[in-house]
């Protein structure tokens, strides 16, 4: 059975650097046909931020990936795997992708929770109006790599290839 | 009145208290107070930072981009933007009446949106504070810990704010970023299968909305003395009205009641908003102070959004909302209600009435039509005005002859909230903070107040490592005495 992954790109494509995570999944989804990505069940969901009912897009997933502008993560991204926290982001609009797992947590007590992983891709400039920041667009390349390669591992660990040394599914 | 918090004299001797960003609203807000040396205060200010650049924004952009283009300006009500310019643009193409079936899909998006985004502030932003007590422990102020203490309550909240998503998905197509309103009607019609699969839980949704009215009602009146007098402030409402004075949320005329109940004006063309309604300006705030003409800007101002609604409308065209609008009229006993905390009451009796007219736009003949679009005459001016979740909101265009938008004001709902929400902050200030060590406690009273309106401030970025709430206490030079985050002492 192919692995279920969900990856959620979030942010306002009009504010600058904040769409880099729907841009990142444009690029995730034109890929699509790539032998790579057939092995897998992929869902590419965006949103401009997350909230409490995206709890509901979960269940069911192999693992799930949020992709995120970040103002202050090293350049040009980091991946980082998530748990459960009830943090600070319950006091805006919003949540953080470690609150909405302790969502998941309270309102599917009897689950198990899918391994969750965010890719934060440092941005810079986040102004109504701007457009992508010179720097934004170089991290959104090395991001993309990054979730690829990442992905890629996931595909191997479900169905380990005969040949150990061929990694290229 | 509060107004005499407004200004300070020689502020420069005080001391002064910033709550920045006020937590739990959309964007960026800030709070700031200044007291004596006794902790009495002598000003109380809330400024709204975020709202530059959405004139900016819509300018130079052929009209048709709009609908999509102004959902980007906020995160929590994109719909509200999309309807408000799609509604403008009409006019632009010259069509002042819609196709029955495109007038019914706008109306059911709006209505998708309404129980969503009051579903969304009721359960996850305001209910943690009348559930667990305004000065309770912060960690505990949250959607996390409903969930946790109440975990039925907060699952309804998740599945009505879910359920208004999907609403809107069926009808735009997908979640965000949607085209489902063009210029002169609607993009998309709604197929048998995707009516067929809202109307498998809207009797569900309606149930569970009755629940909710049921647990802001009793909140409410859990404790009546101190819910009444919280925030309480005097005012003026405004809103839409429908033509036999029912509750309306996407068309009608323009009414506002004073104080007592009694008519300003009535069923006014909202085309002409401009001869009724003005914006003052104050070098303390972005954000400007509308009023009402003829009241002039000391005792025009106003409030919009649910309470102003269920004040203003004398009746809901659905049976179970206008049961429970009944009930809420009868607790003002022929008065408006005008305990700021009545908003959460007003907003989920808007949630009930929503999902029960969901339920029947569903089953409307019309709503599967194909006849989607209408066509006219170029014209060079659009206005449109929706009732927003959060009030009245105004898209104001004007183009040139190559369709390129020249000129746009906005009128958001919570700037015409704004001198309401000032007043209601310095209430609270004057009447729970003066004289006492500001805690963090104390501090949230200035917040619960500020949420009651739901403010929206339209900053829809929310890029991770921005501390959401610092306090910082300043001397009269403005040196940092602390700084407070929450849970964090530096």
């Amino acid at each position: 059975m192919k692995p279920q992954i969900l990856v959620f790109g979030y942010g306002n494509p009009a504010r600058g650097d904040d769409a880099l995570g729907p841009l990142l999944l444009e690029q995730l989804e034109a890929r699509r046909a790539n032998d790579w990505l057939q092995a897998i069940e992929l869902e590419c969901l965006t949103d401009f931020q997350l909230q409490i009912e995206h709890a509901l897009d979960m269940p069911g997933r192999d693992q799930v990936i949020f992709v995120d502008a970040h103002t202050r993560c090293p350049p040009p991204c980091t991946l980082e795997p998530l748990q459960p926290c009830a943090d600070h982001s319950y006091t805006s609009h919003a949540l953080t992708p470690a609150a909405l797992l302790q969502v998941f947590r309270d309102i599917h007590p009897a689950r198990e929770l899918p391994p969750c992983f965010l890719l934060s891709i440092r941005g810079y400039r986040f102004e109504l109006g701007d457009p992508l920041s010179p720097q934004a667009e170089a991290h959104l390349s090395a991001a993309l790599q990054q979730l690829e390669q990442h992905i890629r591992q996931q595909v191997v660990q479900a169905d380990p290839p005969a040949d150990p040394y061929c990694l290229s599914v | 009145m509060y107004t005499h918090l407004e200004t300070a004299e020689s502020p420069e001797t005080l001391r002064r208290v910033v709550i920045d960003p006020v937590t739990r609203v959309e964007g960026h807000g800030k709070v700031t107070l200044l007291l004596d040396e006794e902790n009495h205060v002598r000003q109380a200010r809330l400024h709204i930072v975020e709202f530059r650049g959405f004139e900016r924004f819509i300018q130079g952009r052929p009209y048709w981009e709009l609908p999509v283009l102004v959902q980007r300006l906020c995160g929590i009500c994109p719909v509200s933007h999309h309807l408000a310019a799609a509604k403008a643009i009409d006019q632009l193409v010259g069509v002042d009446q819609l196709t029955p079936t495109a007038d019914k899909l706008r109306r059911l998006l709006h209505f998708g949106q309404m129980l969503q985004s009051h579903a969304l502030h009721f359960f996850h932003l305001s209910s943690p504070d009348l559930l667990f007590g305004f000065a309770s422990e912060a960690a505990r102020r949250n959607i996390v810990a409903v969930l946790e203490a109440y975990p039925e309550t907060g699952l309804k909240g998740v599945r009505l704010r879910k359920f208004g998503q999907e609403v809107i998905r069926m009808i735009c197509g997908k979640r965000v970023h949607g085209t489902g309103a063009i210029a002169g009607g609607m993009n998309k019609a709604l197929s048998r299968e995707e009516r067929d699969y809202l109307l498998q839980d809207v009797d569900q949704i309606i149930a569970w909305s009755g629940d909710a009215v049921s647990l802001a009602r009793d909140l409410y009146l859990s404790d009546r003395e101190q819910h009444d007098r919280f925030a309480y402030i005097r005012s003026s409402f405004m809103g839409l009205i429908r033509p036999d004075g029912a509750l309306e949320f996407y068309h009608g005329g323009l009414r506002a009641k004073d104080e007592r109940g009694q008519i300003i004006f009535d069923h006014l063309d909202y085309r002409q908003y401009t001869d009724y309604l003005h914006e003052q300006v104050k070098p303390w705030s972005y954000m400007k102070f509308p009023y009402i003409v003829s009241l002039g800007p000391e005792r025009g101002w106003y409030r919009v959004g649910p309470l102003a609604r269920i004040n203003n409308c004398e009746f809901i065209p659905t049976p179970l909302a206008e049961t429970a609008r009944q009930a809420f009229a009868g607790y003002g006993a022929g008065n408006p209600v005008h305990g700021s905390l009545a908003f959460h009451w007003a907003r989920m009796i808007e949630v009930l009435h929503a999902a029960e007219a969901i339920r029947e736009l569903l089953l409307d003949a019309d709503i599967m039509g194909t006849d989607l679009v209408t066509r006219g005459e170029k014209r060079y001016e659009g206005i449109g005005v929706i009732e927003a979740p959060r009030g009245t909101l105004f898209h104001h265009y004007c183009v040139n002859d190559e369709d390129i938008v020249t000129r746009a004001n906005l009128i958001v709902s919570t700037t015409s909230n704004n001198t309401a929400m000032n007043e209601s902050i310095r209430q609270v200030a004057a009447t729970y903070l003066d004289g006492q060590t500001v805690t963090e406690g104390l501090l949230n009273h200035l917040e619960v107040a500020i949420r009651a309106y739901d403010p929206c401030l339209s900053c829809a970025t929310h890029a991770l490592g921005q501390m959401p709430l610092e306090l910082e206490l300043l001397d009269a030079e403005e040196r940092v005495i602390s700084r407070i985050q929450r849970g964090v002492t530096a």
